[in-house]
């Protein structure tokens, strides 16, 4: 059994289920976004995780047979098989609304710059790596995207079809 | 607009249609309820200083009263998404239901297909497909700007629709906003007309019919098939409905229609249609402000 891009191969429930090694496991995926933003499984109960291309998991409602070859399954959702995993912003604003930690708060100015795609250096006490950018905006903080902090600095990763050019 | 002179005979007031056609559209937004309520929407809006106006017949549907809706903190979290009012309907007459399986079979780039998820609270399966590459990439990127996981894309031939790989039989709704001559969206793009020719709409028609029947036949009995284009032309309109009723177990049925409407044609150009086609509706630009538009709500019988 090997990885291949064209289909969608639904991730193995945890380590004993796995066949593929590089593979990474639901248990891990889901335990990866408790750990690092405190969101828990109960968010996930309802999707399937699947793996299309080598590191790319996506998400996806419902049950679907394993494997499929088509397109397009829910939306891609982390990126793993390399040393730091790293959320989409896609999913980040989607299911980000209720991280618990990892969150760094923006002013609007330092809001709008983020998703401009521009590196800003902040001040944050937290957890190196990639963490969840927010702002307020209606009253409630609401999930900007993923930034990247290292050495005192905030890197945008929002990739640039989605950031705001104005 | 010479093109537009054929359909004198079937538009009341056709100078005021004509004007119509030559204005440009409103900048109208559907409201993404899968990531924020329109209450919530409203409120960012006034916050950036973007004025609005409701649309009485849909609460999501907003005009802005902006040029750039895309420069809007709604639209960056995936709040709003661009979509022409008259365009809204569809979807509302499907009526799809939270947890049911919907085929969009023409869906790119996914206006469409994101309503249809979004009535359905993104739960069950929303199966949109396309066959152009270019356009699919373009669905797969509001699909996922808007947050949607119900949603699974496909690229086949929508004449041949395979549900093979989705392992079930047939599905409950399914949408053909079937690719036609455009002659509607003419407020959104006026040089639309240019390359319009009889024979294209006639090769047109014949792509529509072969859609809608593969649509029919991949609906389950009693299920929902509508049936949309934004073009006047009865050839790919009411023409095609006339030629399904005859080879696929379906009828027309009624639905009600908030915007101003007329019921589809039963004669063209020497030809006589079905009579049961007079239930599909057809929107004219001069009536509800919008663009052009033709739907039809089938019931799956066989």
């Amino acid at each position: 059994m090997s990885n291949d891009g064209q289909r969608f191969d639904r991730l193995p429930a945890t380590d004993d289920e796995r066949e593929l090694e590089s593979r990474a496991t639901l248990e891990e995926v889901v335990g990866w976004w408790d750990e690092r933003f405190g969101i828990g499984s109960e968010e996930f109960e309802e999707h399937t995780f699947w793996e299309k291309g080598a590191g790319k998991i996506w998400i996806a409602y419902g049950e679907h047979p394993s494997p499929t070859e088509i397109e397009g399954l829910g939306m891609k959702f982390l990126r793993t098989r390399q040393e730091h995993w790293k959320p989409t912003t896609n999913a980040v604003q989607r299911f980000g609304r209720v991280a618990k930690k990892n969150v760094i708060d923006l002013d609007p100015e330092r809001a709008m710059a983020f998703v401009r795609g521009k590196d800003q250096e902040v001040e944050w006490d937290g957890d190196w790596g990639y963490l969840i950018a927010a702002h307020e905006i209606a009253g409630e903080r609401e999930p900007l995207g993923v930034g990247l902090y290292l050495h005192g600095e905030l890197r945008s990763v929002v990739p640039k079809g989605r950031r705001r050019e104005d | 607009m010479e093109v537009l002179s054929r359909y004198e005979p079937l538009v009341d007031d056709f100078e005021a249609f004509l004007a119509a056609c030559e204005r440009s559209l409103p900048a109208v937004v559907r409201v993404n309820t899968i990531k924020a309520g329109v209450e919530r929407t409203k409120r960012a809006l006034d916050e950036e200083g973007v004025g609005y106006e409701d649309r009485k017949w849909n609460e999501t549907v907003l005009e802005l009263d902006t040029d750039k809706p895309g420069n809007t903190w709604p639209y960056f979290h995936g709040w709003i998404h661009g979509q022409e009012e008259v365009s809204s309907l569809p979807a509302t007459v499907l009526d799809p239901q939270p947890g049911e399986r919907v085929l969009d079979a023409c869906a790119a780039p996914g206006g469409k297909t994101a309503q249809i998820a979004a009535l359905m609270d993104d739960t069950g399966l929303v199966v949109a497909n396309d066959n152009n590459l270019g356009r699919l990439s373009a669905l797969r990127f509001n699909a996922e700007r808007l947050g949607l996981t119900d949603v699974a894309v496909t690229r086949q031939d929508a004449r041949n629709f395979s549900l093979k790989p989705f392992g079930f039989e047939a599905f409950d709704r399914t949408l053909v906003d079937a690719p036609c001559s455009c002659e509607g969206i003419i407020r959104k793009r006026p040089d639309t007309l240019d390359e319009w020719s009889l024979s294209h709409v006639e090769g047109v028609s014949g792509v529509q019919k072969g859609i809608l029947k593969r649509a029919i036949q991949a609906t389950r009995s009693g299920g929902t098939v509508v049936y949309s284009t934004c073009t006047f032309a009865p050839e790919e309109n009411e023409a095609v409905l006339d030629h399904v009723l005859e080879s696929e177990d379906c009828r027309v049925v009624e639905f009600d229609t908030p915007l101003e409407s007329r019921p589809g044609v039963t004669e063209w150009n020497g030809e006589e249609y079905d009579r049961s086609i007079r239930k599909a509706r057809r929107y004219y630009p001069h009536h509800n402000d919008t663009g052009g538009f033709f739907c039809a709500k089938l019931e799956v019988t066989g």
